[in-house]
């Protein structure tokens, strides 16, 4: 037997920069608000070492520090949160929209704004997961010290790539970049800095199949994408940057309207294919991502739900 | 010190202490870095749905942290945090680099059941 469902009159599904923002407006407007997260509050902010270009703060903050102000400032109008929480069933379609939780937890609304954002895209491939952290890194700003004098690889030839490489730099011996295409794709001024570092070498039009372990070392099986002949290399260790995907798998069985790389269709208000069902931030289909965009879009749409109600 | 709403291990008598006078402990050791923040942020919101549980952070940088660091379960760990789970004294699992909500649920419920 379930539980009783928990009425609201607007759920959020994420408790990023967009769904906070989005909760502090319709809490603000007296409608009663849930948020909930399978992580924490702040989505990505929350992992950002410092924010230098959000309006209002003259010195930069740190990314820890400006999701828990927004999760304060949207606990203040009496936001509920439910953070941490899986969710195992999802109806959008009729009026009331519900939820169900992986602790049995239901709630419904007659309005759903969804701002899951997006996360680091894994590769996926064998021995990824299980040597993450032991010789597999997705973050220089922790990690690097571990590879003091090593010699490594950095998957990806994104900003994010080249900006953490040259973090990297300080720290090890060499860097081997594994790039699958024939040029980088960072801003020139980025990639040139590390492209003309004597310590780094690319391996263009490659892409990595298989992670393992052999000794001390890491072996990485990357095949041409060209020739598609495949050749291990191996160095001390990994790290990679290969961009984002939006977290919208858990729509994948609902009407929800998605891209073909799963970011969700909307309108200029924010509204989604279904009535009453709104999406805001970098979870949406779109061509800039920033923090102030999202919360720009989770503010739309609250006013939207405000509006409607 | 961490800025985190967990309680803070600062010395090694205090771990010791800890994880002798408690059945099931969970230890996240790192920094206020980007893998760090998010499982001290999901120890925080667990904390409240398992009482039975104690969940604390180190810094990476004291002392103490040597303790966490010389465990031969952490050997081979090159990403943070190092979060460690002791029940009844000794260590049952430990883990390198970023956890999810749902990975620490599950280790919780593997091997505090």
């Amino acid at each position: 037997m379930g539980r009783d469902m928990q009425q609201y009159d607007v759920l959020i599904i994420g408790a990023g920069p967009a769904g906070l923002a989005a909760a502090i407006y319709t809490a603000r407007a007296a409608l009663s608000t849930v948020v909930i997260d399978e992580s924490s509050a702040g989505g990505q902010v929350k992992t950002t070492h410092q924010v230098a270009n959000y309006p209002g703060f003259v010195e930069p903050i740190t990314g820890h520090e400006l999701a828990s102000n927004m999760r304060k400032q949207a606990e203040k109008y009496n936001t509920q949160f439910k953070l941490a929480a899986d969710i195992t069933d999802l109806h959008l379609s009729d009026r009331e929209k519900w939820v169900e939780l992986d602790d049995g937890d239901k709630y419904s609304a007659k309005f759903v704004i969804l701002a899951t954002g997006s996360s680091p895209r894994l590769l996926n491939i064998p021995g990824e997961q299980e040597h993450k952290g032991s010789g597999i890194s997705y973050c220089a700003t922790c990690d690097a010290e571990f590879y003091e004098g090593k010699d490594i690889f950095v998957i990806g030839g994104g900003n994010s790539a080249m900006e953490e490489s040259l973090l990297l730099l300080q720290f090890v011996k060499s860097i081997t970049v594994i790039h699958q295409f024939d040029t980088l794709q960072a801003e020139k001024i980025t990639a040139d800095k590390v492209t003309t570092n004597p310590k780094v070498n690319i391996l263009w039009s490659h892409e990595p199949r298989a992670f393992y372990k052999k000794e001390d070392k890491m072996v990485v099986e990357a095949e041409n994408l060209k020739t598609n002949k495949r050749m291990r290399l191996e160095r001390d260790g990994i790290f990679i940057f290969v961009g984002l995907v939006p977290n919208s798998a858990f729509l994948k069985s609902t009407p929800i309207q998605l891209t073909k790389h799963g970011y969700i269709i909307t309108g200029p208000q924010m509204e989604t294919n279904i009535r009453g069902v709104y999406a805001a931030g970098d979870i949406r289909d779109k061509r800039h991502r920033q923090i102030t965009i999202a919360v720009g879009d989770g503010t739309i749409a609250a006013l939207e739900v405000i509006h409607a109600v | 010190m961490l800025q985190t709403n967990l309680g803070h291990i600062e010395t090694e008598e205090q771990l010791k202490e800890l994880v002798e006078n408690n059945e099931k402990v969970a230890v996240c050791c790192g920094r206020m870095g980007p893998m760090c923040i998010p499982v001290y942020d999901i120890f925080e919101i667990l904390q409240a749905s398992y009482a039975d549980i104690q969940f604390r952070d180190m810094d990476f940088d004291i002392p103490a942290a040597a303790l966490i660091k010389g465990l031969p379960e952490c050997r081979g760990f090159w990403g943070l945090p190092f979060t460690v789970y002791y029940r009844n004294g000794k260590v049952v699992k430990a883990t390198s680099s970023i956890q999810s909500a749902k990975e620490v649920k599950s280790i919780i419920s593997d091997v505090f059941a």
